[in-house]
């Protein structure tokens, strides 16, 4: 629609052709549509100035090299890429990266499944444990990280707590072995509650006639939950697991406050190593390289979880 | 699996929950108490559950290290702008794309569901280097700007436009009969109805906001314009090492106000995180 048939359109509408009656141009189908453009608009240059534009941006920048101090930027061509193959930083922080997503998303459903299953029986007082385990989710996640990073001191509450049970604990975010699992364990504690509260609604979805059944043709608890619950739920296993994976991938904060990467490189994630080289280091150009090597990440892996959607999915909403 | 428990499962049962609950509920209560201790007793032996003569002294330094009363009116003002500029886009957004037939409608909607694709650290660089061109570094705008109307707003638009399109429309069409106009219908009509859907978003953008940090640090970095989460690990001593006492009052009174609201009205914070959950 050009403007010029609009102000046809409209004198079109207010001053008729004698003779004969036209069709106004301006109807409620096409004031509709404007209010829709209108409607979507914020949204839509939003996301094209905030999310499409960067997105091609950051394509643009990892060709060249930026320096802020200096104030230059430079075309570079593929120097960043070859920098990132010979980067032999590369391979440990992609390791720390998958190892800190693999714990995370076993440690997390695994934990927000058996608790959404205890919290479904019948039993007084589930709303007061499900606060209890939901709570962590609403408190604020530095101050939650800080007091980890408290507890897990060498002389903190942790290795307190082990002591009066005459176990010497270790220095948990010093240890090559221990920081991960100490970063993957506090993170499971913050948000496991989400995934527990969406799991609840999914069992509370679970007919239970079909355990009844089961019960009748005398198969235990443990095979129906392999064989009616897990199956009944999977499309919410299928969402949590996105979700989870996706956050993984996206871990700063934790990191940030409880080891800073170390010891070495053992917990620097992509997302860490991204933030020290473009934000402390001033590279820009690899920073940006790196963003899209973890664009790429999440990309596949959300395709892959799409098929196996088909595969392993029982059935859908 | 809702079926009659024995006395004896059901107390085996208690007892596996108290005992899972611990994590959940000892880092706070550690943080609370810990923060009224003296530095001396905070790493005391054997671990102290309750203070044994509390004080306040942490709380008065966190105001004298740093301008913590600013950076929290810092987070509140920045929270509560980003939840209702959300709602505002989102709502809109969401009900024309469930409601409206508009041409390129699905395109238009591909384009802005691509920003749930694309996690903000991917486009971190290349906003900072926007803003750094247009004057805008340490300024609150990127904080405001972007989570209002790019990626993080683009779940709250699908949310919407799921709940919209599960609304049953008779009430809508009967008003539009009636001629009341397209705007009028969804600010008359349909957005009182979606006040479910609008709790969940505003929750969820609030502690999504409350919560940021990798980008206040990348954009912030004079203190006096510092955001909470920011400045909680700012309280370092000489060598670089945390204060713990102040830090930890600094993160009780970051904490606690959201954790109070959570367990006054946990039932609608719970039900409407599952619901944009289930929806999303």
């Amino acid at each position: 629609m050009s403007r010029t048939d609009t102000r046809a359109g409209r004198v079109a509408q207010t001053r008729p052709a004698p003779g004969r009656t036209r069709r106004p141009w301006w109807t409620t189908r096409r004031r509709d549509q404007l209010t829709g453009y209108l409607f979507v608009a914020p949204q839509l240059l939003g996301s094209a100035v905030f999310v499409i534009l960067p997105l091609i941006l950051v394509v643009w920048y990892s060709l060249h090299e930026w320096n802020v101090l200096a104030g230059t930027f430079d075309y570079v061509g593929a120097d960043n890429y070859t920098a990132l193959a010979d980067d032999p930083n590369l391979g440990p922080v992609l390791r720390s990266t998958g190892v800190f997503s693999v714990g995370l998303v076993v440690g997390n459903l695994a934990l927000a499944l058996l608790l959404a299953v205890l919290l479904n029986q019948k039993l007084r007082g589930t709303i007061l444990f499900r606060t209890l385990f939901f709570s962590p989710v609403v408190v604020s996640l530095v101050a939650w990280t800080i007091v980890w990073g408290f507890l897990l001191q060498d002389n903190g509450g942790i290795n307190g707590l082990l002591d009066t049970l005459g176990v010497d604990g270790p220095n948990w975010l010093r240890g090559e072995g221990t920081a991960m699992v100490s970063v993957i364990v506090v993170q499971v504690f913050k948000n496991v509650g989400l995934n527990m509260v969406l799991f609840l609604a999914a069992l509370q979805g679970v007919p239970a006639e079909l355990y009844e059944a089961a019960e009748v043709d005398g198969a235990g608890r443990l095979r129906q939950f392999w064989r009616i619950t897990v199956p009944l739920i999977s499309p919410t296993i299928l969402l949590t697991s996105i979700i989870t994976v996706v956050g993984s991938l996206q871990v700063f904060a934790q990191i940030a406050v409880l080891t800073q990467g170390g010891p070495g490189t053992s917990t620097t994630v992509l997302v860490y190593y991204l933030y020290q080289q473009a934000f402390q280091f001033h590279h820009f150009g690899y920073g940006a390289t790196l963003s899209i090597v973890l664009f790429a990440i999440v990309l596949a892996l959300t395709v892959l979880q799409w098929q196996m959607r088909r595969r392993w999915v029982f059935h859908e909403s | 699996m809702s079926r009659d428990l024995s006395p004896r499962a059901k107390l085996v049962l208690y007892g596996v929950l108290l005992v899972l609950a611990v994590p959940f509920v000892f880092p706070t209560w550690w943080m609370v108490t810990s923060s009224l201790r003296p530095v001396a007793d905070i790493f005391a032996f054997p671990p102290q559950l309750w203070p044994s003569n509390p004080r306040l002294e942490a709380y008065h330094r966190v105001f004298e290290l740093q301008p913590f009363g600013r950076q929290y009116l810092n987070s509140l003002y920045i929270a509560l702008v980003v939840t209702v500029g959300t709602l505002a886009v989102s709502a809109l957004a969401g009900y024309a794309f469930a409601r409206i037939r508009f041409r390129g409608q699905n395109v238009l909607f591909l384009v802005v569901l691509a920003g749930l694709l694309i996690p903000s650290e991917v486009t971190i660089v290349p906003l900072f280097q926007m803003f750094f061109k247009l004057g805008l570094i340490d300024t609150h705008w990127p904080l405001l700007l972007v989570p209002i109307f790019g990626a993080p707003s683009v779940l709250a638009t699908f949310i919407m436009r799921q709940f919209f399109i599960a609304l049953p429309g008779e009430l809508e069409e009967a008003a539009r009969v009636d001629g009341l106009g397209r705007f009028a219908t969804f600010w008359k009509i349909a957005l009182p109805l979606s006040r479910p859907a609008l709790g969940a978003v505003a929750i969820f953008t609030f502690l999504h906001s409350w919560n940021l940090y990798l980008e206040p640090i990348v954009f912030l970095s004079s203190p006096e314009k510092f955001t909470l989460p920011q400045a909680l690990t700012q309280f370092v001593d000489a060598y670089g090492g945390p204060m713990w006492d102040v830090q930890l009052a600094a993160a009780s009174m970051t904490a606690l106000p959201v954790l109070v609201v959570f367990v006054v009205a946990q039932k609608q914070f719970v039900e409407g995180l599952a619901h944009t959950g289930l929806k999303g």
